[in-house]
């Protein structure tokens, strides 16, 4: 019986050497100096760096705005694919996620040379509407799989205590469709705030954001300062995930085929 | 009502119609010889003829990564089925503190942006002195394939008949016999989505793989791309050959949720 | 002397976690007997199945097939098959190879397993179906492939866990009959696992009544009816009126507010008891001279066969009666009952009693709060024996308010009070009289006044 608990030992050294150890090298790199040495150094750099700090800040500010943009354009295409009335079909829902299945740098890349061709200044303009363009679908797969699981009564039920169809929206569906938002804020938060091809493609690497800074630190072997810079990012995600409420509602959004 | 419906239905297809311009925009131009995209210069198949006959300039090393891309999807997902599925079981069976435990691990990839995946199995694997290449890359993409197939196969856990192990054992079967003959079968459709899944997204990897597969010169198809349109020009014959996975993936994934939606129907 | 039995228990014990789901339980099967295992859900009989099945492993004690410990063996190599609750049949074979499954693996030759699964699947009347997808049969349809399924290996006993609770009442009724046919027909052992009382009583040799994880009675049905051993099994076992009782001598017993007559001897004099009298074992006459008590029927509903009567007696209790004739609300009755049809039964407590100690200034520990009381005579940290009567305990809606909080757990009528078992949060169990109305399962804080809460020097003599 409980044996067959311990078929989760594999997996579970697995993930201590290839999930746990390289979080924990990034720590101990993060902290020592090119010879081993313990040392504050590269932590401190980055606060004394005012080009890597402004770039965090940029970072943020366009992962948040792009998270926004995602919402707002997404959370209405989720609520219309997921009311029966009004969709009736299941291949639209699959046209929606499958640009998920695309080759993101590709899309990204058609994507810039569409903006040239129709005369847009490749900037921060550019890359908050492309990156838009790549996480939609990770935006509307989630809220979507939400609210098509939501009991119908729960609408209907307010509905009979005389809420009016925008209050059913405001009351009911909106907060029982949360953690399916929470789920695609995670989904599209995170990736857009470490991206880095994509931020270069999309402004002619006119605009760096924090994952090209740590791609140029890492692959110029800077591995310490590079690792430090990781730091920083692995704490933001500590953080979203602490606020998002411990990351057990990435298991609602799954990702299924 | 009805104004409401078309207002609906004209909405969705105005995003779909954005969310597909690029692609369609890749689509269309695989069909002129224009080196840049974007230019138009007549339709032709010349970029289709020279993507099957190979007659490119860097054909070799594009042909190697659509190779590479392949292979290291198909392994990597193989290994994270196998080893998601007997993971899933086990964790099914744990309780208490050491499930929470394995679902946190197990959720940490999911949540990590691929670039942090990247630089910490980089980290390590310098640290280990391992050299980089094709092992590393699988290992890496293992990693953040697993957890999927772990979340696919949990949900079919838990629709099973909690007995249905144990009659089996009652019919006589050993635990590998059960797991062969009773477990694997009823789990199988949630492996496929898993393998599927882990399939595409190792396919789609840029991140991970570009930190992991070290200096000799190994190329997945988004590594080629990112060089590629560092160096300026991108080489044209990606065009059809993104069109062409494109379609195969549209198709596949119609008929998969086809068959599904008409299973559930049933 | 175990040689006679083809399953012998001795002395389980199981705990999951803090929780003893099985205590010292005991019992023996005879060959080809239909012997059930009853109680509510919680008692502990599935784990019981399960540990013979050889699913779980019990801390303490053996169990013996045909005089041999069968413990160590993994249930693959038991002789013994399971009818599982929800059927539990593998959803990618079809009929056939569900059914042939366990032959297949023994590597039985196929034309041998065809002749089998033919016979099998008659004996099921399920010969035309082996071709058939399990999904699209219905229920009893499934509950049949799964009794072929484990009775083809020809098991030494057949374990059945609840087959019938997912059936509706009319194919219940109906898989109750064949079921029975089947063990008249084959011979085979079975044990069967069940909350449903009347399942137990039609269907079986023996019912072994269980609650708590323990076993309270064992006996046939008939004699379980008649003869419950305690409150618990009077209630659970069909309708029963429960009343608080004093045995005044060797038959004569005194309950609802007279004396009667009873057949019920060795209780001692004045010795309170609990009586039961089933509400068809309480008749009405006409004579005077028969009367032994009077009453006011109180509701009158047709329940099909009989009248189900509700009677408000001249002393105040409240009665029910089965009678094939109905008599009108309000009318004044005359009753008796056969000194039969009154079961007396030893109380099992006749007041709480805990383990308790001493805090100083007046305050006194036990069922893991702190309650006052009257410590004169005690010093602190002295470990006492507390006792509080069943009706000083107050029970309070919010349960923020009181000193202990707990669940409702099971509720006994006695014809004019209700007795409650509540149990803490810590598990531990409080009795309860009040004539307030709860259900089970409600929260309710438990309040005792500090004079009701009596403190004794603990007994010496220790268990």
């Amino acid at each position: 019986m409980n044996k067959r608990s311990s078929w989760a030992l594999p997996y579970f050294i697995f993930m201590l050497i290839f999930v746990v150890m390289p979080l924990v090298m990034i720590l101990i790199y993060s902290l020592t100096d090119g010879g081993g040495h313990f040392t504050l150094r590269n932590i401190t750099k980055f606060f004394s760096d005012k080009d890597a700090l402004s770039t965090f800040a940029l970072s943020i500010e366009v992962a948040i705005e792009n998270t926004l943009l995602c919402i707002l354009i997404g959370y209405p295409a989720a609520w219309i694919l997921a009311d029966k009335r009004l969709n009736r079909s299941a291949v639209t829902v699959v046209l929606f996620i499958l640009p998920m299945w695309i080759n993101a740098l590709m899309r990204t890349l058609a994507t810039a040379e569409l903006f040239t061709m129709a005369g847009v200044q490749l900037g921060k303009g550019t890359l908050l509407f492309g990156m838009c363009y790549d996480y939609l679908p990770f935006m509307i797969y989630p809220i979507y799989n939400q609210l098509s699981k939501m009991d119908k009564s729960y609408g209907e039920a307010a509905a009979d205590l005389g809420a009016t169809p925008g209050q059913v929206f405001r009351k009911v569906t909106l907060p029982l469709s949360m953690p399916g938002v929470w789920s695609g804020i995670m989904m599209v938060f995170m990736p857009t705030v470490s991206t880095f091809a994509i931020s270069e493609f999309l402004t002619n690497n006119k605009i760096k954001l924090f994952g090209t800074i740590i791609q140029e630190n890492i692959n110029n072997s800077m591995w310490n300062y590079g690792a430090a810079l990781s730091l920083v990012m692995l704490l933001i995600i500590g953080v979203t995930t602490v606020l998002q409420g411990g990351g057990d509602e990435a298991e609602a959004e799954g990702g299924t085929v | 009502m009805k104004a409401r419906k078309v207002f609906a239905k004209a909405y969705l297809w105005l995003v779909l119609l954005v969310l597909y311009a690029p692609i369609a925009f890749i689509f269309i131009f695989s069909f002129t010889e224009a080196k840049s995209l974007g230019n138009w210069t007549g339709f032709s198949l010349q970029l289709y003829k020279n993507l099957f006959t190979g007659s490119m300039q860097n054909s070799s090393a594009l042909l190697s990564a659509v190779y590479n891309t392949l292979l290291i999807a198909l392994i990597a997902s193989v290994i994270a089925t196998a080893l998601g599925t007997i993971a899933a079981i086990g964790i099914y069976y744990l309780r208490g503190r050491k499930r929470q435990v394995m679902s946190f691990l197990n959720n940490i990839p999911m949540i990590n942006p691929d670039i942090i995946t990247g630089v910490s199995l980089f980290l390590l694997f310098v640290f280990l002195g391992v050299s980089q290449g094709y092992t590393t890359v699988v290992l890496a993409h293992v990693t953040f394939c697993t957890p999927y197939v772990v979340l696919n196969v949990m949900p079919k856990l838990h629709q099973l008949n909690p007995n249905i192990y144990e009659a089996a054992l009652d019919l006589g079967a050993t635990p590998a016999q059960a797991l062969r003959k009773v477990l694997v079968p009823a789990l199988r459709p949630g492996m496929i989505s898993g393998f599927i899944l882990s399939f595409t997204m190792s396919l789609d990897d840029f991140a991970v793989t570009f930190f992991t597969r070290g200096t000799i010169g190994l190329d997945t198809l988004s590594t080629f791309i990112y060089t590629d349109a560092r160096k300026g020009g991108l080489t044209p014959e990606l065009r059809p050959l993104m069109s062409i996975i494109f379609l195969i993936i549209l198709v596949v994934l119609l008929v998969i949720n086809i068959r599904q939606s008409k299973q559930s129907n049933k | 002397m175990a040689k006679n039995y083809i399953i012998d228990i001795q002395h389980l014990s199981k705990s999951f976690g803090d929780t003893r789901v099985l205590q010292d339980i005991s019992f023996y099967v005879r060959k080809g007997e239909f012997v059930t295992l009853l109680g509510p859900s919680g008692c502990g009989k599935t784990t019981l199945l399960r540990m013979i099945a050889g699913f779980e492993n019990p801390d303490e004690g053996t169990i013996l097939l045909d005089g041999k410990d069968i413990l160590e063996l993994p249930p693959y190599r038991r002789p013994l098959n399971t009818v599982f609750q929800k059927y539990a049949l593998f959803p990618h074979l079809d009929v056939y190879d569900n059914v042939a499954f366990g032959l297949k693996l023994q590597k039985v030759p196929e034309e041998e397993i065809d002749k089998r699964v033919e016979k099998v699947l008659k004996l099921v009347s399920m010969s035309d179906y082996e071709d058939r997808n399990v999904d699209s049969l219905s229920g009893g349809q499934q509950q049949r492939v799964a009794i072929a399924r484990a009775l083809i290996n020809q098991p030494r006993v057949l374990l059945l866990d609840e087959p019938l609770a997912a059936l509706d009442l009319k194919m219940r009724k109906d898989m109750q009959i064949e079921l029975k046919e089947m063990h008249r027909k084959l011979g085979i052992t079975f044990i069967y696992v069940t909350h449903d009382q009347e399942e137990a009583l039609t269907l079986s040799d023996t019912i072994v009544v269980m609650n708590e994880g323990r076993i309270q009675q064992i006996g046939t049905p008939i004699d379980i009816y008649n003869e419950p051993v305690n409150a618990f099994v009077a209630d659970f076992i069909g309708e029963s009126n429960i009343l608080g009782g004093r045995m005044i001598r060797d038959r004569r017993v005194s309950f609802i507010g007279h004396e009667f007559d009873c057949v019920d001897e060795g209780f001692g004099e004045d010795v309170p008891v609990d009586v039961v009298v089933r509400p068809e074992d309480i008749y009405f006459t006409t004579e005077p001279a028969k009367c032994q008590f009077k009453a006011k029927v109180n509701s009158c509903v047709f329940k099909g066969v009989h009248y189900e009567m509700w009677v408000d007696t001249d002393s105040g209790f409240e009665l029910m009666i089965q009678d094939y004739d109905p008599y009108p609300v309000g009318s004044e009755v005359m009753l008796y009952i056969d000194p039969d049809d009154i079961q007396v039964m030893h109380k099992e407590r006749l007041r709480n009693s805990f383990e308790g100690v001493v805090l100083g200034d007046g305050r006194v520990e036990f069922l893991d709060a702190e309650f006052e009381a009257d410590t004169t005579g005690f010093a602190e940290g002295d470990e006492v024996e507390v006792s509080v009567e069943f009706d000083k305990v107050d029970l309070l809606d919010h349960e923020e308010e009181a000193e202990v909080s707990g669940n409702v757990a099971f509720i006994l009528y006695k014809g004019n009070h209700y007795h409650l078992t509540v149990k803490t949060d810590s598990g531990q169990n409080i009795w309860v009289d009040t004539n307030d109305i709860w259900d089970k399962g409600d929260l309710v804080g438990i309040k005792i006044l500090a004079k009701d809460i009596k403190l004794s020097k603990k007994a010496v003599a220790d268990e």
